[in-house]
């Protein structure tokens, strides 16, 4: 492989190398982009490590810090973070976890990027590192444009969420693990019982992670019964553009999406 | 582009390479170490048939850069015998039936060793998670598992003896 790579001072002269290159790209776990170079992807040929430049850290607090290049097994192992261990450790096997991160995870297409689901619901900003200095982007919108030219990802950022407000829920069919038919993350914080503030994502739906805007919009305020249930349930694939893959057709995501919405908001997600 | 110094431990022994700035750390191992129990089953990350362990965590060798494990310590099947003795995963496997064409083998040795490493006394699905990353197409699993706990029954009851 003609490949050359490159570790450099700091996050600011890895974005002026990716800027002044297209071929260049920024490289953290490497599950994606060496993978990409091995079966023969042409337009990588300079690769900037991300070793070294201090983007393995998690800062805890009301506001949740994860540097880019966290891996999966690091957040599943922080105890403060209890509520995306089972999001982290439904990603690969324990080798897979050990070097897939966070920041990498951002970049994954359908049916990869369960993190990034999560990280939709819980209402993520990304703080991104670029030619004009640090820039921060809601989630959603990072995912809707793409970083900006030279921009590296130094961090996600989101507010901890209340106990027992945020709830995940993936469908593989290899177990324990493997690639999402789909994914679903909630977050229902409650005030007097009722829902509000909800934000429902899902992965492998579309062709990146998605929001659920109908179906928060059919939880919002409500108590969680029966009824609000299966009005969520109904409207679940409204803004949905799920793909054919080995793991499902696009008529079987969709097909059984509210089955599974139903089974997490009413607890019964196993 | 010119080649990279790579200094580093391999089961235990110092080595130093000279390697192209985008070889992986299983071709190296393979062919410039000779190390070949280490294997190259799909080189994309999901068969964990590449398995290693640096600084004692699970890695996959196919997507590893060599150049990172520089001043790393990299542990391969060979380097998990002592003084000629199979390890127990090793005599487990071999003893209950939990290698056929052995293309596996090595991967879901060296991932069942680094739970074994931290857990002395793992449950079922505890084994079942180690080696979720390692595709086996001939045992249909139930061999491996059982090996991996009987191995863990046997360390310990070494270690009490």
């Amino acid at each position: 492989m003609a490949l050359e790579i490159l570790r450099a001072e700091s996050v600011s002269q890895a974005a002026g190398t990716l800027a002044g290159d297209d071929r260049a790209h920024f490289l953290a776990g490497g599950t994606f982009l060496v993978r990409a170079v091995t079966t023969g992807d042409g337009a990588i040929r300079k690769l900037v490590l991300a070793d070294g430049l201090g983007l393995d850290r998690i800062a805890l607090g009301d506001t949740v810090t994860i540097g880019s290049a966290v891996t999966m097994a690091e957040v599943a192992r922080e105890p403060r973070l209890a509520y995306l261990a089972p999001v982290a450790e439904s990603i690969g096997g324990p080798a897979v976890r050990n070097m897939a991160t966070v920041g990498g995870n951002l970049f994954a297409r359908s049916p990869y990027g369960d993190f990034t689901v999560a990280l939709l619901a819980l209402g993520a900003a990304v703080v991104s590192e670029t030619l004009d200095g640090e820039e921060i982007a809601d989630l959603e919108v990072f995912l809707r444009d793409g970083p900006k030219r030279g921009g590296i990802v130094r961090s996600v950022r989101f507010t901890a969420p209340p106990a027992g407000a945020f709830s995940y829920l993936k469908v593989t069919r290899k177990h324990p693990h493997g690639a999402s038919v789909l994914s679903i993350a909630a977050l229902l914080p409650k005030t007097a019982d009722k829902a509000t503030g909800v934000r429902v994502a899902y992965g492998a739906m579309a062709p990146r992670p998605m929001r659920a805007r109908a179906v928060e919009a059919a939880l919002e305020g409500k108590v969680l019964d029966a009824a609000a249930i299966n009005a969520a349930a109904e409207v679940a694939a409204e803004g949905t553009a799920p793909e054919d893959d080995p793991q499902a057709s696009a008529w079987y995501r969709r097909t059984v999406l509210p089955v599974h919405l139903r089974r997490l908001l009413s607890g019964d997600a196993h | 582009m010119a080649k990279l110094p790579l200094v580093f431990t391999v089961n235990g022994v110092e080595q130093a390479e000279l390697v192209e700035p985008g070889s992986l750390l299983v071709d190296v191992i393979r062919d410039k170490l000779g190390l070949t129990g280490t294997r190259v089953g799909c080189g994309q990350g999901t068969c964990g048939a590449c398995t290693v362990l640096i600084n004692g965590e699970p890695t996959l060798s196919c997507l590893t850069l060599a150049v990172r494990t520089n001043e790393q310590e990299v542990t391969t099947i060979e380097g998990i015998a002592t003084n000629g003795a199979l390890h127990p995963l090793q005599r487990a496997f071999a003893e209950r039936f939990a290698t056929q064409c052995g293309f596996c083998t090595a991967g879901m040795i060296i991932a069942a060793k680094a739970l074994l490493d931290r857990n002395a006394n793992p449950g079922r699905d505890d084994v079942i998670d180690a080696i979720s990353g390692n595709i086996c197409r001939c045992t249909g699993y139930e061999p491996i598992v059982n090996a991996i706990l009987a191995a863990a029954s046997d360390m310990r009851a070494a270690k009490s003896a």
